[in-house]
């Protein structure tokens, strides 16, 4: 087990690197940066001529060392993220990125694995209840609602969230009411949350509730039918007993083996569903640093969900071998 | 008439395969480096040769090497060491072992196999058309109308119905799905076919059938076989020597009725004793060996059967016997294999 | 009497009827089925189904209302031929925004196959139409911002959606059993090198990753070539499933005995390959690609939404709802929204239909059942 925890570890190490790198080169792609955005703010706003526009925006890259080569850019932004937590300068906010990644990217993990969780228990209840009850009434509507829940765009569902908050006058965005936002921690404040965080785990959960409703009774539709389960009813356990202690445990495994690609399919719905509308989550954050090409910030929330799926894969590889030995000598 | 009459009696002399201490051996990796912590013999230095017109048995426990040393000698495994000699079409003698792609494509055309598994040897999205026709694709020997005729006659000629060919391997029985095979390998008009427990996949009823058509084949198109089987009283009936092996090693080697009737080697008697009988002439004498095959990753000292062996003696635990031989035509690797009396069986036991 | 050898031939059922024997029992796939070739067939012919030119502007018809189809007019009365009524725009006294309301004394009758503006299809000019009226004009859909026939731009823009979802989902999947067959078959430095690469891939949230991409792309290129690197950017992302899958699948296909014939017999690796073990990966293949249109279709429509994807003139289904990101507009027009119902009708589809084809792909697996 040690060694293959070991194993593990090391092999994605090379894994992280080539994310990184791929991080910032896929940040670098774009013609341009942030400072000829700049440049051409003060061209036409500024009333600049296009020398002085230019040697501003040069000094601006000395400045930020954007005019060292690439490699060297790479190497200073990696050296300090790991020695000193420093994942660069965000030129939009003019702050460091650390200032403003870390509480955003907080509220969209804190979302996605609130709409996991919810997802997986609805999800795992109604494949249950659907299975059990194949081709009733109830089955057909639970797969009905769970087909339409895989096919419709999460923005979709946001747009029509919004349109209802409209028309019964709540205003669509943020996490907390106007006089709750800048006001300390407290049970109201909370309540206030709640009032507000159930829309996006409402609208990304659904796709989540009906996958994992699709697998759920997928899987123990085929357990039900094995000679297993027979031998179980023939025995004359209740039937309870059959479902739950035979059949949804080992129908479980699936769930959990996914396990590790649900937290990005939630983040990419919380992505969509808060730009939306305008949760001040990492969502809109990061739409915002691509399209103005503030390439720490959206680097570093690329690299920092890469690095979370990693350790959360790998998290989940170790589980998978302590549950089940037969991993550890794949 | 004159000139084929001696040829054919040269060839007589001329051995069509010969293997010289042929090994095997798979490494086996353990922990966080993969290192190698040891090695599975599955084939431990085996040496045989095999006449034009012959079918040599190969016989042994599942798990002793037979079919590893059946794909060794078409290098379908590339073994680790040793030499095959192969006599090819020209009467030229080529050292497949030593073979560059190009050369081992062109002899893949003379020796060929059939599996075990009918089954599983068959591509299910092919039609039989398609599956019989393609070693002569491969080999460019035929095309379009011809090698529809060709396979036509092929399937008739191994018992199957010409206008089944466009049919799909799952529409078949497995003795027909065996005869496929057959014919598949016999597509590319080979001189030498090593057929690999070609009938313990099938019914006993049909296995006869297949039997007799390998039979038959053998006689028609002047084929050698190598015959590898677990079941003794099958390789009985097809072969004219046979060879026993036990633990990746030869450990007796003989005219089929001499290794039947005086087996020399005790795992060889033990073997014989377990075929089953029907006639109650005799009392049942079945030898049952102490304890299971060992693991060839940790193979015994000296004798590797002495551990089950009921003769065995000191010196077996420490010394390795060769293959000596005791007769006219008839090997064994046994220290005491001429002090011993073995019991062989009655010529009516196998039928 | 002479027989004839080739007609009493006895044909098998290969694989793929097989495969429709079974898929022709599972009613909800053939009802994906048959909303798949209905959109398919809807944007292939565009313009032959729309009644107006959808790129002509008219800003006097900025945000008009769907018409209703009627057959019973303001009277009471029943008519044979369906009608709609023209539409006249006021302007509100208070608001000075647009009212537009149904004229019930001017019915314009629905002509079918009339005559009208031209257009191309797979390079044959026509101007016949599947429907029209002979003056004034009818919007089933209703109108965009810039007065533009919302059905035809929809329908239009499908032409995209699906060309996307189909084109990304078929390179995946050539890619996908390209690399998986390879990695699975040769092993070794091969397999390692494919292996982290599927395993960098999948370690990136999609999304954001796409997002990265397309933002990436310079804004001065054309929309067809932001058409194509879209593709391009689809498929290099999605091929790692594919390729873990049909690894797995080859590695157990490499043992088995079928396949060591083929080598047995002097056969070629590509032959082994792309004869032997490919075509035995189809099962595999048609549920990814089943999985992967249905997911292309809705990212596409969401990058375009957000602005990164594709970019007007073009037009796809994500594009037209890019109007619809304001909440003041979908609550004064709610049917620009519209486009939506084509994406989720689109997506619904092929999940039926994949749901089918999934049950139907393995009609007899390759060991004794």
């Amino acid at each position: 087990m040690g060694g293959y925890v070991l194993r593990r570890i090391l092999m994605s190490i090379p894994v992280l690197f080539v994310i990184s790198v791929i991080v910032f080169v896929v940040i670098q792609l774009p013609p341009g940066d942030y400072m000829t955005t700049i440049q051409i703010q003060l061209q036409s706003l500024g009333g600049l001529t296009e020398a002085e526009a230019a040697r501003v925006a040069d000094e601006l890259r000395k400045a930020y060392g954007l005019d060292k080569p690439l490699y060297v850019q790479y190497f200073v932004w990696i050296k300090n993220i790991l020695t000193r937590g420093d994942f660069g300068f965000s030129f939009q906010y003019r702050k460091p990125v650390s200032e403003v990644i870390w509480e955003r990217l907080g509220w969209t993990i804190l979302i996605a694995s609130l709409c996991h969780l919810v997802s997986t228990l609805v999800g795992i209840i109604i494949g249950i209840f659907s299975a059990t009850r194949q081709y009733s009434v109830g089955d057909y509507v639970a797969t009905f609602f769970a087909f339409v829940g895989l096919s419709t765009p999460s923005f979709f569902l946001a747009l029509v969230a919004m349109y209802i908050m409209a028309s019964r006058g709540i205003q669509p965005g943020g996490l907390f009411s106007q006089r709750y936002l800048l006001a300390p921690w407290s049970w109201a404040k909370f309540v206030d949350l709640l009032k507000h965080i159930w829309i996006p785990i409402a609208i990304v959960g659904f796709a989540g509730t009906a996958r994992n409703m699709r697998v759920m009774r997928g899987n123990l539709l085929d357990i039900l039918h094995q000679p297993y389960v027979l031998t179980a009813r023939s025995k004359g356990l209740p039937e309870r007993t059959v479902v739950f202690k035979h059949a949804v445990v080992n129908a479980l495994h699936p769930i959990i083996m996914y396990q590790g690609m649900v937290l990005p399919f939630m983040i990419s719905g919380e992505i969509v569903a808060s730009t939306v509308l305008n949760i001040p989550t990492a969502g809109p954050m990061f739409y915002s640093a691509l399209v103005s090409q503030d390439m720490y910030l959206a680097g570093s929330f690329l690299l920092l969900v890469a690095v979370l799926l990693v350790v959360g894969n790998l998290l989940a590889d170790i589980l998978l071998a302590w549950v089940d030995p037969r991993v550890r000598y794949d | 008439m004159l000139l084929i009459h001696t040829l054919s009696e040269e060839r007589e002399k001329q051995y069509l395969l010969e293997v010289k201490g042929l090994k095997k051996y798979f490494p086996l990796t353990r922990g966080f480096w993969r290192r190698t912590v040891g090695q599975v013999k599955a084939v431990d230095g085996v040496s045989f040769s095999i006449k034009e017109g012959e079918t040599l048995g190969l016989v042994g426990e599942s798990g002793c090497g037979k079919t590893t040393l059946g794909r060794c000698i078409l290098r379908l495994i590339e073994p680790t060491a040793g030499e095959v000699w192969f006599t090819d079409r020209e009467g030229k003698r080529v050292e497949i072992t030593k073979m560059s792609p190009e050369e081992l494509k062109g002899i893949r055309r003379e020796m060929r196999m059939i599996f075990q598994d009918p089954f599983s040897s068959l591509n299910p999205r092919l039609t039989v058309m398609e599956i019989v026709g393609e070693p002569m694709q491969i080999h460019g020997m035929a095309q379009g109308k011809e090698l529809e005729d060709r396979v036509r006659t092929l399937l008739e000629m191994v018992g199957l119905k010409a206008q089944h060919m466009r049919r799909y391997p799952y529409e078949f029985s497995g003795g027909q799905r065996q005869r496929i095979c057959i014919a598949r390998a016999l597509a590319s008009n080979p001189r030498f076919i090593i057929a690999d427990e070609p009938v313990s996949a099938l019914d006993v009823s049909v296995q006869a059938q297949i039997l007799n058509l390998l039979e038959d084949l053998k006689e028609q198109l002047h084929l050698t076989y190598l015959f590898i089987s677990h079941d003794l009283s099958v390789v009985y009936h097809v072969s004219d020597r046979v060879a026993v092996m036990y633990l990746g090693k030869l450990v007796e080697l003989g005219d089929t009725e001499s290794v039947y009737f005086t087996p020399k080697h005790p795992y060889t008697e033990a073997l014989l004793s377990a075929i089953p009988r029907v006639s109650h002439k005799e009392k049942m004498h079945r030898i049952l060996l102490k304890g299971d095959v060992p693991s060839p990753l940790r193979a015994p000292s000296g004798c590797a059967f002495h551990p089950r062996c009921r003769y065995a003696e000191a010196v077996c635990a420490q010394e390795e016997p060769v293959l000596q031989r005791v007769g006219a035509d008839h090997y064994v690797a046994c220290h005491f294999a001429l002090e011993l009396a073995l019991r062989g069986v009655e010529a009516d036991v196998c039928g | 009497m002479i027989k004839k050898n080739v007609a009493e031939l006895e044909r098998g059922k290969s694989y793929l009827q097989l495969v429709w024997r079974k898929f022709k029992k599972n009613r909800l796939g053939l009802l994906g089925g048959i909303i798949i070739v209905i959109l398919g067939i809807l944007a292939l012919f565009a313009p032959f189904f729309a009644p107006h030119d959808y790129y002509r502007l008219d800003a006097d018809k900025a945000y008009r209302p769907p018409q209703r189809i009627r057959f019973i007019d303001a009277n009471g009365k029943f008519h044979w031929r369906p009608f709609v009524y023209d539409m006249v725009m006021d302007v509100d006294p208070e608001t000075f925004s647009r009212i537009y309301r149904e004229d019930a004394r001017k019915p314009l009758y629905i002509r079918f196959f009339v005559r009208s503006w031209e257009y191309k299809i797979l390079g044959i000019r026509s101007n016949l139409h599947l429907f029209g009226v002979d003056e004034g004009s009818i919007h089933l859909l209703g109108t965009d911002r810039l007065g533009r026939d919302l059905l035809g731009r929809i329908l239009h823009g499908g032409r995209v959606s699906l060309t996307i979802a189909f084109l990304g989902a078929g390179i995946t999947v050539v890619l996908g059993s390209v690399m998986g067959a390879l990695s699975g078959y040769y092993g070794g430095f091969v397999d390692m090198l494919v292996q982290r690469a599927v395993e960098v891939l999948q370690s990136f949230p999609q999304l954001p990753l796409w997002m990265a991409l397309t933002a990436a792309l310079p804004r001065t290129w054309s929309s067809l070539q932001v058409f194509i690197s879209m593709v391009i950017i689809f498929s290099l992302l999605n091929w790692p499933m594919l390729a873990r899958e049909i690894r797995g699948k080859v590695l157990s296909l490499r043992e088995q005995d079928f396949v060591v014939a083929v080598k047995e017999m002097g056969g070629s690796n590509a032959r082994i390959v792309f004869r032997h073990i490919l075509p035995n990966c189809l099962s595999h293949i048609i549920v990814v690609l089943t999985i992967s249109i249905p997911e292309l279709i809705l990212m596409e429509s969401v990058l375009s939404f957000l602005g990164l994807g594709i970019q007007p003139p073009m037009v796809s289904w994500g594009v037209l709802l890019q109007g619809a990101q304001r909440i003041e507009v979908i609550g004064l027009y709610p049917w620009v929204i519209s486009p939506c119902v084509f994406i989720i009708l689109a997506v619904l589809g092929f999940n039926f239909l994949g749901d089918g084809l999934r049950d139907a792909a393995d009609p007899y697996s390759v060991r004794r059942a």
